[in-house]
């Protein structure tokens, strides 16, 4: 290549400098790539935290229509026993033409005595209130968070807000024994 | 600066400092660059706050240099040892106390000096490289303040950072993984207390890295000036010091009484009573507000409660969030105007100003429930916001009939003066004497 006008040099030949350049340049792109990776992967949850993917918690106190946190995964789970009166409007809602993110109640508990969610509103993270006794509940009679303003109906699904989605049925477990495991 | 390229006039005189000058010239950059520097002669007080955000800048890495021997970065610690600064540790308090107001007057200083340059169109050409470094040190510091806020571990330093970090799970797919990736857990902990420890200790520096490249360019262009023409002659200017150094040493003494009304009287009247509950990661505060300078963002954020097409509210709104600062970046494109100081163009004069009572306005809907009203009036206070930038800029550059502008700016400061019958007959007969020279 040594006059770019000549027509002899087009096109251009490739030659066995050009292919050390690229596959050089490749080499250090790959090898920069690996160098960082564990750099960033350092940051991603450590053993520890994940080791402490489970919670087992037991049912038998837990009387009808009343609710309990307990800690999974450091965040906090809704249980839930619900009354039959709970039960019935999560179910007439099922069709409703205002669940912004629509799932049957049937969908979303594998007894439907027995609501299991993850207290962490989709919106932002914030936790909805409706656990403690005269807390808010928002209009739907599930939950309430305070944060954006998002409700949740009596089968955790988002009816009202800037949440966009219902909340989160975590993998749990009902034991015959009246326990349930969560993760 | 074009014409008037400055050539160093620094000459030394002792042995040392012939010996220095020869090996490693610091000093000559010294006394270039902040000495015999030339300044525009008709410089306000608007133009001292880059001086003062320096200073600050300091302030606040000395003592957050002091806390830091004291602060422990553990979940379980934190809090108290916040407390044992507060009570155990010498001159603890005042340490505490002027880090925390000192990033609240932080951000007042750095929101003057932005709103001092869309005013006077300090971004327009050459000046578009020295503005998007200012943007970048605005984003810094954001992270560095909102990092710094998660430290003494209170219900709003979690909840906070609880919020903040949602935002990365409006996006669909990676954002899960990228909020685990940022927390280092499933939920704000002491992995995430930890590593914002270490970055928080980190930015600062790399502002003030950024901060040199900002006054760089700085140099390389000059300074704008109220009546936006290009220095021309001499006459133009005075030297930095004695006459910038002393006006910048002015309005700093002003602006550090009042930060010191804050840290000595009110300390705590810019914070919120919450962030003294320690950290609960059951019960998320009725109501999470950020610290003031956030607000007008947390506003835009709340005011997006729609779906647009395939885009949720909750996404739509991170990326309204984001926007509203990411088109600071973008300002030098979308001005049209050929003339640089609002003070000659009338319709963008009042565009600004609404443009300052709207944010402030924003700021205050931001404190505000996000419900009712305030959600209607949220909407329209960001789509002026943003209309502001995409809209009145381009459009008004095309439209508006800017006033008369005077030859040079040396005619500005004589034609003032006149005008006002004042002026100083020293400083006419020195521009005289230098005109002949």
């Amino acid at each position: 290549m040594s006059d770019a006008n000549s027509d002899d040099d087009w096109p251009p030949q490739i030659e066995r400098r050009d292919f050390l350049f690229v596959s050089t340049g490749m080499m250090a792109a790959v090898g920069t790539a690996v160098a960082v990776w564990p750099f960033i992967d350092a940051m991603n949850p450590s053993a520890d935290v994940q080791a402490l993917a489970t919670t087992e918690v037991d049912l038998e106190p837990i009387a009808a229509g009343q609710r309990i946190t307990v800690i999974w995964r450091s965040q906090p789970v809704f249980i839930e026993r619900r009354t039959p009166e709970q039960v019935a409007q999560a179910k007439a809602d099922d069709d409703s033409p205002d669940l912004i993110d629509p799932a049957t109640d049937a969908s979303r508990v594998k007894s439907e005595e027995w609501l299991v969610v993850v207290g962490v509103c989709t919106h932002l993270g914030c936790v909805p209130l409706g656990q403690r006794e005269g807390d808010e509940r928002g209009e739907w009679g599930g939950w309430f968070c305070p944060c954006h303003g998002s409700h949740y109906d009596t089968s955790g699904r988002i009816r009202r807000g800037p949440a966009p989605r219902n909340l989160v049925v975590p993998p749990y477990e009902l034991r015959d024994d009246g326990t349930v495991l969560i993760g | 600066m074009s014409k008037l390229e400055h050539h160093g006039t620094y000459t030394p005189t002792s042995g040392v400092g012939k010996w220095i000058d020869a090996r490693m010239p610091l000093p000559r950059l010294m006394y270039d660059s902040f000495v015999a520097y030339p300044v525009p002669r008709n410089l306000n007080y608007a133009y001292t706050f880059g001086g003062i955000l320096s200073i600050f800048l300091v302030i606040q890495i000395v003592t957050g240099i002091v806390l830091a021997m004291h602060y422990v970065p553990d979940a379980t610690k934190a809090f108290d040892s916040v407390e044992h600064i507060m009570r155990d540790v010498n001159s603890g308090w005042l340490m505490r106390y002027m880090h925390q107001n000192g990033a609240h007057f932080f951000f007042l200083a750095v929101y003057l000096h932005i709103f001092r340059g869309l005013y006077y169109g300090s971004y327009k050409a050459p000046r578009e490289l020295l503005w998007i470094l200012g943007c970048i040190i605005y984003l810094l510091m954001m992270a560095t303040a909102f990092m710094g806020y998660v430290l003494p571990w209170g219900q709003m330093s979690f909840w906070g950072a609880t919020v903040i970090t949602g935002f990365f799970t409006a996006f669909p797919v990676i954002g899960v993984p990228i909020q685990e990736l940022l927390l280092g857990g499933f939920a704000v902990g002491d992995p995430t207390l930890n590593r914002f420890f270490s970055l928080h200790y980190l930015l600062p520096f790399m502002i003030a890295g950024v901060v040199i490249l900002h006054v760089w360019a700085l140099h390389v262009t000059g300074q704008t000036n109220p009546t936006g023409i290009e220095v021309k002659s001499k006459t133009d200017t005075v030297p930095f010091t004695p006459y910038a150094t002393i006006k910048d040493a002015f309005a700093l003494i002003l602006f550090l009484a009042l930060y010191a009304y804050f840290v000595f009287y009110m300390p705590n009247f810019l914070g919120h009573a919450d962030n003294y509950i320690p950290a609960d990661p059951m019960v998320t505060p009725a109501h999470i507000v950020p610290e003031w300078y956030f607000l007008p963002f947390y506003a835009i954020l709340r005011a997006i409660t729609f779906d647009i097409g395939p885009i949720t509210a909750k996404l739509g709104g991170v990326i309204a969030m984001f926007s509203a600062v990411l088109v600071l970046f973008v300002v030098p494109w979308l001005d049209t105007s050929k003339v640089r100081s609002a003070v000659y163009r009338p319709w963008y004069k009042l565009a600004f100003w609404l443009f300052v009572i709207n944010s402030v306005f924003l700021g205050w809907l931001g404190s505000q429930p996000a419900e009712g009203v305030y959600v209607a009036l949220a909407q329209l206070s960001t789509a002026i916001y943003f209309g502001f930038f995409l809209i009145v800029m381009p459009v008004l550059g095309l439209v508006e009939k800017p006033r008369r502008l005077p030859n040079s700016i040396t005619e500005a400061v004589l034609e003032r003066s006149a005008k006002t019958g004042g002026g100083s007959p020293q400083l006419g007969d020195a521009t005289a004497s230098a005109d002949k020279s």
